[in-house]
């Protein structure tokens, strides 16, 4: 058995996205790298080079995946191929984790030693009488040892119906799943929409808090360590849900092109896992950033 | 029945195809075999860009006092030399070998994401020509050193940070990309019967390597990332009036850091494990103690990352158990060691230039080995932290380590990537050249360095003048050196003997029941493994 699955391992021709995307990645680098250099003046032309840089990837992403969409509806893909696309994806999303686990490693570090620290925690009581000895050391850090001040952002309110949200979807996306395998389309197009939905509310509601941060409660990324570590860890969270939803969408447009069957529906098995880690990562954010 | 008529017109196609040549073979590629030479080629102009960086550095250090270079440019070349040996040639250069002979050694067809491969490849020379570009701008190339510690790197910048994060950022998705596709292809496309303790040890150092890969690349993204909005946008993750802490950079880099280190010789170990038994034309000593070992190591490589902060002023039981972790690896290491001297042991011994830089490998590795023992003990280290001692000592093990091992592996496969013998008689001068000049340029260093000469600084006290100028003699000699195995090589591309299949009579493995050169497609179908 093994052995006739593998013989129809399926290796692409050349293929011309590879360099088109890397010549995205090298405008989106450099030009990310010119219009940041060049944040305080304002000059240059690397926020353009940024935008072409995006919108080269935007078709790359395209291009390549119609080719794979179109190679898999050939029937050119054996259950070997299957599994290589499902064991990158996993790995993919491990890497992910490890990305947010800096960012988690900086908070708790910033929580646990930096900031008791800098109040004279440890032995460092006479540092903190010669550098600040102002300084109070709580979490949320509401005012640095420098002085800036803000405001903690509660758990409730928005951050909660936000979890509500996102949690709710992580369970939508799985009876979709569930609908798919079952060969029940009418209930997968109702769940995905569902899923889709929350997703999108998610957003809006991120956007609605970051609105609320920045005009009433003097919450910004620079607001010192606690502002530091809530945009970067919710910022990031936001982008990979925004990654997420276009990938629901596009799923949610090859289901009704009458794409997936029941035992072949890897693209669609990723983006749900993708969703699922989202929801993960957003649990644990909520725990150490709102809540404790 | 249907599957093999499918394999068999699928055979077709891909005969058809690969004829495309000229600027196209190489963009568009998709095959193992294409890659692997890109990655190779890649990493070997790099090797002599960040070379001649280094020639700068030594010419600087050749006499005390300032003559040729300003002490910022001075800063500007030890970083970009360091930036580009680790991520552009040290690595790439193992991904190029992975390219080449993990789908030969395991019987795959081919990388099992091959267009992801080329992907990963063709980013890296825009990641590189970003870095480049920053030594002429206005503001100079990062000059904070390739560990890149906050404040130099945020507070203290010259206005290239930006250029230098993204390039790293660039060159982080290069290294998961290719990560990923190495575990994929190791864990998906063996061929039936190729059990993992069936795997070449080459195979399991790489495995183990991507995984490393995997787990800390990100930190790596995330920590550039910490640097660039610290340094641009305000936030103060590693500023102390903000809460944050500069010490934290040094915890996040060196999660990533450590880890680094072991991705950058493990996939050594791989390749001297495989040569040393074909040219004592005995087996490894102990094939399955080699993989716990390997596991071991980069395991350990996770909790040992505070022993390059021993000075920072970490609390006691940070600096015990960063040091008892550290020297716990002598053991796995230790194991290595003398699998290698065991499997040589009464073994009938050749010594053709793989089998010469495997060896040279097994000793001077072990003198980077016995000096990264030394620092790991904590009051030692507070005496040699940020000496020359510390160069002296990551230079042992990333040159004659890491450089040698890729050097073995490169005359050990020439022949069956270009199907012709190399020139024995120049490969054993540059092994002989490179032996003794990378010793006159790296063991001066252990005494300069506990003598108190600090490291990437432009100047230095006047009694430390007499090693410095052998030290930057040696150096010159090295770099010459290298010039041969360029010469070397094209010679070899271009001629020469014709290669038997199996020109090594105590190799191992399925590379070797191939013809020489492979051809474009091997295991189209797979072979049975018993």
């Amino acid at each position: 058995m093994t052995t006739e699955k593998y013989e129809s391992y399926y290796v692409p021709d050349q293929s011309h996205w590879p360099i088109v995307g890397a010549v995205a990645l090298f405008l989106i680098a450099i030009g990310a790298g010119n219009y940041v250099a060049n944040l305080d003046t304002g000059e240059g032309i690397g926020g353009w080079l940024l935008l072409a840089g995006i919108a080269i990837l935007i078709y790359m992403v395209f291009g390549w995946f119609s080719n794979v969409i179109d190679e898999s509806m050939a029937g050119k893909y054996s259950a070997q191929m299957d599994n290589s696309f499902r064991q990158g994806m996993s790995w993919f999303i491990f890497s992910e984790v490890m990305f947010f686990a800096a960012f988690f490693g900086a908070l708790l570090y910033a929580r646990v030693y930096s900031v008791p620290w800098l109040g004279g925690a440890g032995n460092n009581l006479e540092t903190m009488q010669v550098l600040w000895p102002e300084f109070l050391a709580t979490w949320p850090l509401t005012k640095t040892p420098d002085g800036t001040t803000t405001e903690a952002m509660g758990w409730n309110g928005l951050p909660l119906y936000n979890t509500i949200l996102l949690m709710s979807s992580s369970f939508t996306a799985h009876f979709a799943h569930v609908a798919l395998e079952q060969n029940r389309r009418g209930a997968l197009k109702i769940w995905l929409g569902i899923t889709v939905l929350f997703g999108l509310a998610f957003l809006v509601l991120q956007v609605e808090e970051y609105i609320h941060a920045y005009s009433s409660m003097g919450l910004t990324l620079a607001s010192g360590i606690y502002g530091n570590t809530f945009f970067l860890l919710t910022g990031f969270h936001g982008m990979h849900v925004t990654l997420g939803t276009i990938m629901l969408i596009v799923m949610f447009c090859r289901v009704f092109k009458g794409h997936f069957t029941p035992d072949n529906h890897f693209a669609f098995q990723a983006a749900s896992w993708y969703w699922h880690f989202v929801d993960v990562v957003w649990v644990v954010l909520f725990l150490f950033v709102y809540i404790i | 029945m249907t599957t093999a008529t499918e394999t068999l017109e699928h055979h077709d196609d891909d005969h058809h195809d690969h004829k495309m040549t000229g600027i196209k073979r190489w963009l568009y590629t998709t095959n193992h075999k294409d890659i692997g030479s890109l990655y190779l080629w890649f990493s070997f102009i790099m090797f002599l860009t960040g070379g001649a960086m280094a020639m700068v550095i030594r010419a600087e250090l050749f006499q005390p006092g300032l003559q040729i270079i300003e002490p910022d440019f001075f800063n500007q070349m030890t970083t970009v030399h360091g930036l580009i040996m680790v991520f552009g040639a040290i690595m790439p250069a193992f991904t190029g070998l992975a390219n080449w002979m993990l789908p030969m050694m395991i019987g795959a067809p081919d990388m099992a994401l091959p267009r992801l491969n080329n992907w990963s490849f063709w980013i890296l020379p825009f990641a590189f020509a970003i870095l480049l570009s920053s030594l002429f701008m206005e503001s100079g190339g990062p000059n904070f050193g390739w560990t890149f510690y906050a404040p130099l790197s945020t507070t203290y910048s010259n206005g290239s940070t930006a250029f230098f994060v993204f390039a790293v950022h660039i060159m982080g998705i290069s290294s998961i990309m290719g990560a990923i596709n190495i575990v994929v292809t190791i864990m998906n496309l063996r061929a039936p019967g190729m059990t993992y303790m069936k795997m070449p040890l080459f195979v399991w150092t790489f495995f183990i390597t991507a995984y490393l890969l995997i787990a800390v690349m990100p930190v790596l993204a995330g920590t550039v990332t910490m640097v660039l909005t610290d340094t641009y946008f305000g936030t103060s993750f590693f500023n102390a009036a903000g809460g944050g802490d500069p010490v934290m950079f040094q915890h996040i880099f060196w999660f990533f850091g450590h880890p680094e280190v072991y991705i950058m010789i493990l996939p050594a170990f791989g390749i001297v494990s495989t040569i040393i038994p074909a040219f004592a034309r005995k087996p490894l000593f102990g094939y399955s103690s080699m993989v716990y070992a390997t596991s071991s190591i980069a395991f350990l490589s996770f909790i040992v990352w505070a022993h390059h902060m021993f000075t920072t002023g970490m609390p006691l039981a940070g600096e015990l158990f960063f040091m008892y972790c550290t020297m716990l690896i002598a053991v796995p290491t230790g194991v290595k060691v003398f699998n290698w001297v065991a499997t040589m042991w009464q073994g009938s011994m050749t010594f053709e230039t793989p089998m010469l830089f495997s060896i040279a490998f097994v000793i001077l590795f072990t003198i980077g080995g016995f000096s990264g023992l030394m620092l790991a003990m904590t009051p030692v280290d507070f005496q040699y932290h940020d000496t020359y001692f510390v160069v002296a000592h990551f230079h042992y093990v990333l040159v004659t380590g890491s450089l040698f091992s890729i050097f073995a592996g490169a005359y050990y496969w020439l022949p069956k990537w270009t199907g012709h013998m190399y020139s024995e008689k120049l490969g054993k001068l540059h092994f002989w050249c490179s032996l003794i000049s990378v010793n006159l340029l790296f063991f001066p260093m252990h005494f300069l360095g506990l003598a108190g000469m600090p490291r990437r600084i432009p100047d230095y006290a006047l009694q430390f003048a007499d090693f410095n100028k052998w030290v930057s003699i040696g150096g010159f000699a090295f770099g010459l050196s290298q010039l041969i195995f360029l010469v070397v090589v094209i010679k070899c591309i271009k001629g020469g003997e014709k290669a038997p299949a199996k020109p090594w009579d105590g190799a191992e493995g399925l590379e070797w029941e191939v013809p020489s050169p492979a051809p474009y497609h091997t295991f189209s179908t797979p072979p049975e493994i018993k």
